[in-house]
């Protein structure tokens, strides 16, 4: 069976500012980050699509505490954005500030994608990881 | 099927860092285990043991064959078992169902793991090893930061508003804390404030490290047996009566249930099924409580109170000794500690204490029948529940 679209295909176009995800031809959901079937209804009849970045946040939290090698990035605020395709993805926030990241001011909050963060990588990653981020919308 | 009984238990203290190695940890447990089940090493047929990170806390791989050789239980089948926090409670389920098989008679099952050896910043790096490394790391993911996601959408999914939640999760904490100082294995035994808990460091908002367990060191071994074999072993057996164990992938791609886990309510509901048992027939259950807001995600999912209802379930005592069901009597792994590839069985050797009436005084639930564990792996990669009947 063909591999539609592999980890590092979809790094790669990340990495641009581009976000694949897979468009299921049975049911029509939306797959991202990528399987190898349908995240809804398992079908392995999946075509590549490039998803618009916009979305809306879902939940987030600011992290003070990172893991071994990371700790200059903290703070950092993580989000759980659900993108106009309908799939939710795990991504970061920039341009708010740490303290001002709070319930009133991102949840249900339209966003949309900006320049990803490109986790170099570390003895354990086999390598690099680009991370979608996203801005407030206007 | 046959029916499997628990018939001895052993726990090390659950302890910050210390000096004995994980293979001396397990022999600790496995020695009280053997010894409460009048066994010899040369009479246990297999070892199953969960350990999630060996690897990472002292460089040793497939611990379980080491651990086997150290107690004289020369050349058994030896198996691991990785499910991240519920490692051991993966090792316990398979243990049951190879003895329930009748291919084996008599087991030993456990789990070690020296979490709190490893410090901080190394533990955390692991224990993000139980998120999806490829996809959600990339964003600097932490276990903290899952749960606290989790935390900010519980309070708007069922609008409760975060100072209201906040509280809640105080008292969550508390009355772990409250456990622990009458448990003389438990890691954190300490009396602890109000004040404090919300005053604490900020892990990752809305968390506070009063919100967090701690990394631990520790063991945990039960034995397991046959009905047949059990009767010539103990005069209280405490009997496996239903498991259920389930998985899922990538957090984003639970979107339809968070906060809540779709790995938990099936797993749930398969070991009530296969038990015949419903959650208000539960007397006590040891549930996953890694952070105060798993508590309530559990104690939901697992039926004892309605969604978005029990951070109030626990402001009245509901989920207290005496209350509607006991929730973590032992201090849970808030106090009683988290020592991962050995948290399910320390929540087994709970259950078995508490049905035999072996707990200490102020935490002994009186007359408890049927009890309940909750053992959650990585950010619901592996949820196992398991239910035991008092045998006798």
């Amino acid at each position: 069976m063909e591999y539609k679209l592999s980890f590092k295909e979809y790094n790669e176009a990340l990495k641009q500012k581009k976000l694949l995800g897979l468009k299921c031809k049975s049911c029509g959901a939306v797959t991202v980050p990528p399987k190898m079937v349908c995240r809804s209804c398992a079908s392995p009849d999946l075509e590549v699509v490039e998803l618009k970045g916009d979305g809306k946040i879902q939940t987030f939290t600011t992290c003070n505490v990172a893991a071994e090698g990371r700790e200059s990035e903290v703070p950092y605020t993580i989000l759980l954005v659900e993108l106009d395709e309908g799939p939710w993805i795990m991504g970061n926030l920039v341009g708010v500030e740490p303290e001002k990241a709070t319930m009133e001011v991102l949840m249900g909050k339209k966003v949309k994608m900006t320049e990803p963060s490109v986790f170099p990588g570390d003895k354990y990653s086999a390598g690099e990881g680009a991370s979608p981020a996203f801005v407030l919308e206007a | 099927m046959r029916r499997v009984a628990v018939v001895g238990v052993g726990e090390t203290n659950f302890s910050g860092p210390q000096e004995k190695t994980s293979v001396e940890l397990f022999a600790e447990a496995a020695a009280e285990a053997l010894a409460e089940s009048n066994l010899k090493p040369k009479d246990i047929q297999a070892l199953f043991l969960g350990n999630a990170l060996g690897d990472f806390t002292e460089g040793q791989g497939s611990v379980q064959a080491f651990a086997a050789e150290n107690i004289g239980c020369f050349n058994i089948p030896a198996n691991r078992y990785e499910g991240a926090c519920a490692s051991a409670s993966m090792a316990v389920r398979d243990a049951w169902m190879w003895v329930a098989s009748g291919f084996y008679d008599v087991v030993l099952v456990g789990g070690v793991e020296r979490a709190a050896s490893m410090g901080t910043p190394l533990a955390t790096r692991t224990f993000a090893m139980f998120s999806d490394s490829r996809y959600e790391f990339a964003s600097g993911l932490t276990f903290p930061a899952v749960f606290a996601m989790l935390a900010h959408l519980y309070s708007a999914k069922y609008s409760v508003p975060l100072p209201k939640l906040k509280e809640q999760l105080a008292t969550v904490s508390l009355q772990s804390y409250r456990y622990g100082m009458l448990n003389p294995k438990a890691h954190l035994r300490k009396e602890v404030t109000m004040e404090a808990v919300l005053s604490s460091f900020m892990v990752s908002t809305p968390i506070q490290l009063h919100d967090c367990c701690p990394f631990s060191d520790g063991a945990a071994a039960l034995v397991l047996a046959s009905e047949e074999a059990a009767k010539k072993l103990t005069d209280k057996p405490v009997f496996v009566i239903g498991t259920g164990q389930a998985s899922n992938g990538t957090l984003a791609n639970q979107q339809e249930y968070l906060p809540r886990f779709r790995s938990r309510e099936l797993s749930a509901q398969r070991a009530y099924d296969m038990a015949g048992l419903k959650p208000e027939d539960i007397d006590i259950c040891e549930l996953h409580d890694c952070f105060s807001i798993a508590s309530l995600i559990s104690a939901e999912s697992l039926g004892f109170f309605d969604f978005g209802t029990s951070g109030e379930a626990w402001m009245k005592g509901e989920a207290d000794i005496g209350g509607k069901v006991s929730i973590n009597p032992s201090g849970g792994l808030k106090a009683k500690g988290h020592p991962i590839g050995a948290t399910g069985a320390g929540q087994v050797y709970e259950i078995a204490k508490q049905l035999r009436g072996e707990a200490e005084p102020g935490r002994q639930v009186e007359g408890a029948r049927i009890g309940m564990t909750d053992t959650l792996g990585g950010d619901g990669c592996t949820l196992v529940n398991m239910i035991f009947q008092r045998g006798w």
